[in-house]
């Protein structure tokens, strides 16, 4: 949304001023320093090579890399008043929690300076950085191209005949039994849980698995051992790119973005909030694209020039896939989730 | 007088010896106190703690959901189908093996062994390959031509099955072969000259004098399987919630370590209770039998 100029002009003083505020602030250069957290695994070492060792060139400082499970280790370094990531990143319903429960600092978009971002991605305390989608899925070995190109076609059993895998969990599909339903894109929350209970119902008995983590999603898929499948697309895009015999529709795709927050107590937030701006410019935040089928959020990581044509097709968040998907809603989730959690481990077991 | 004082002395060292041998196992009960009591007793006090002081909620929880007393049900009745499957593929194998000549014996034992070796996520897996739609055995009766359409054998409470039975079989096997080798053999014979046949031997004589074997066995198998958590995780597809796996769920949905561990206590205590009830019923036994 915002001019060329402007973009410009920031990323080339950002980086001087840093130093200088570096400098001012006492410490020799190579004493600054900044830990993040994340997942860990191949996507941290995606994120460690497209964003943080760039922000960390970008800024002149070092940058170290954590892992984290899950809120609860936010949580605990903040209650125990030990904080010892400056920068952290989880799904957005975590975020949303962590910001209800007050774990994270505020963030100044004066500094962050965000361009491209929708107004509902730049929240009090988190940003919106990377997203993936939950897609419809189908082996085309089976099907060939015309797979179920929608949720309504997936839950048809008549047309579609074969077994089918769902993620265990709530999260993302009571959005997309509701979208089976016939709910609108648009009118999708506050989420009617009855109603996609009874929806989710009727799909229970053709599926074979639902699957725990992204990994056995993608072993699903690669075995054959189901005909269709609710899989995030980076996953499967993933597994398609390793040679497995499918395909995936962007067609009402819950995507599920993660976020960056500083936790509440980092003893660096002043650097901490410039390592996110750059972090979010869209020329650092638009790598993350050639290293994992995972989408940036921000419509401006499009036209950097780094995402090609061919390659932004497949990403859930580039402009044309943005207007069939819906954006999951990380406050509802924060706060039905604990109560829907639990219906959906009684609905699961036989 | 002499006397009296050579007592009293000796009281007084076999006091300082029983103190000298208390030391002995002190690591050991140190260790278990650091990492077993402690952590059970915080579990403990953080069940009855909310954000607002003393609560009961992570109970009433468990009360008033009926999904967690499915969850309870699940977990025991597969320990138990376990456990008797256990006994019926243990018991045969383990008495079959100390009839064999030494050096077969310890062959059969290191086969019972190797699995028992291999990490439990490998050998789960490993159950995958042959038990998927498109695994081993599907693909081989697939292809005889018993079936047509591939058999639901994994992602259910079947291949969770198996795949658990499999893993716990050496926990029984081990010391119930211990007992039936410790066992006399002479008694077998007296039995045998005694005009008994040998399956009437085997009932009246080594089945009763094993028992204690079988049933450390079974409570050693029945009691792992109470907590597991990787094989059904895998192998259930979804369908089976052992307690272990809600205990895990509970941790991360809510925002305390509370609903997890109330969870985690109600299971502790009832297998306590299984497994005194089982030593009281064995003691009076043992008893009566004198």
């Amino acid at each position: 949304m915002n001019s060329g100029s402007s973009k410009q002009g920031i990323w080339k003083f950002g980086a001087p001023a840093a130093a200088v505020v570096a400098l001012l602030s006492g410490g020799a250069l190579a004493a600054d320093s900044l830990t993040i957290a994340n997942y860990g695994g191949s996507y941290g070492e995606a994120m460690s090579k497209a964003i943080w060792q760039p922000t960390a060139a970008e800024l002149g400082i070092e940058i170290k890399e954590d892992s984290l499970n899950s809120l609860a280790d936010i949580r605990a370094q903040v209650t125990a008043n030990a904080v010892q990531w400056d920068v952290g990143e989880l799904t957005v319903d975590e975020c949303a929690q962590g910001a209800r429960e007050g774990l994270f600092e505020p963030l100044d978009y004066d500094v962050i300076k965000p361009r491209g971002y929708d107004q509902a991605a730049l929240q009090p305390t988190y940003i919106l950085d990377n997203t993936a989608s939950y897609v419809v899925g189908w082996s085309t070995k089976k099907f060939g191209a015309d797979g179920p190109q929608t949720w309504a076609e997936f839950w048809d059993v008549e047309k579609f005949p074969g077994t089918r895998g769902m993620r265990n969990s709530p999260a993302q599909n009571l959005e997309a039994a509701l979208i089976a339903d016939g709910v609108p894109l648009d009118k999708l929350y506050p989420l009617d849980v009855d109603r996609a209970f009874k929806k989710l119902e009727e799909i229970k008995p053709h599926i074979a698995v639902w699957w725990t983590s992204g990994a056995q999603s993608a072993q699903l898929v690669k075995d054959g051992e189901v005909d269709m499948i609710g899989i995030w697309s980076n996953r499967m895009q993933a597994v398609i790119d390793d040679g497995a015999e499918a395909q995936y529709t962007y067609q009402g795709g819950l995507l599920i973005p993660d976020c960056f927050f500083i936790p509440k107590g980092s003893t660096k937030v002043d650097l901490a909030m410039k390592a996110i701006a750059v972090a979010a410019s869209p020329e650092i935040h638009a790598n993350i694209a050639q290293y994992i089928p995972i989408s940036p959020v921000s419509s401006e990581a499009f036209n950097t020039g780094k995402i090609p044509p061919e390659r932004a097709k497949l990403l859930p968040a580039s402009p044309e896939n943005l207007k069939v998907q819906v954006w999951t809603d990380g406050d509802w989730w924060a706060e039905h989730g604990a109560e829907v959690q639990e219906r959906w481990s009684n609905f699961i077991q036989e | 007088m002499a006397a009296g004082t050579n007592i009293a002395l000796l009281e007084a060292s076999e006091r300082a010896e029983r103190r000298r041998f208390l030391a002995l196992p002190m690591p050991a009960l140190l260790l278990t106190a650091v990492i077993c009591i402690v952590p059970v007793g915080i579990l403990f006090w953080v069940s009855f703690v909310g954000p607002e002081g003393f609560t009961l909620e992570n109970y009433t929880r468990i009360l008033e959901n009926p999904g967690y007393l499915k969850i309870l049900r699940t977990t025991f009745s597969i320990s138990i189908t376990i456990t008797i499957l256990a006994i019926l593929l243990g018991f045969p194998l383990a008495y079959y093996i100390s009839t064999l000549p030494d050096r077969a014996a310890a062959i059969c034992l290191g086969l019972v062994l190797v699995p028992f070796w291999t990490s439990l996520l490998v050998r789960t897996y490993a159950w995958l390959v042959l038990l998927q739609r498109q695994g081993l055995i599907n693909d081989f009766f697939l292809w005889l031509g018993v079936i047509d359409e591939p058999m639901r054998l994994a992602y259910n409470r079947f291949g969770t099955t198996i795949g658990m039975l499999h893993i716990v079989l050496p926990f029984f096997v081990l010391p119930m072969f211990a007992a039936i080798k410790s066992l006399d053999r002479d008694w077998l014979r007296a039995a045998a000259n005694l005009g008994a046949s040998p399956v009437r031997a085997f009932w009246t004589v080594l089945v009763p004098l094993t028992i204690p074997g079988l049933v450390a066995g079974a409570l050693l198998v029945f009691v792992y399987s109470l907590g597991f958590y990787v094989t059904p995780e895998i192998l259930g597809g979804g369908r089976v919630t052992m307690v272990a796996m809600k205990v895990q769920q509970n941790a991360t949905i809510y925002a305390d370590w509370g609903a997890a561990s109330s969870l985690a206590l109600i299971l502790l205590i009832i297998t306590l209770a299984i497994f005194f009830g089982i030593e009281r019923v064995l003691r009076r036994q043992r008893g009566g039998g004198n």
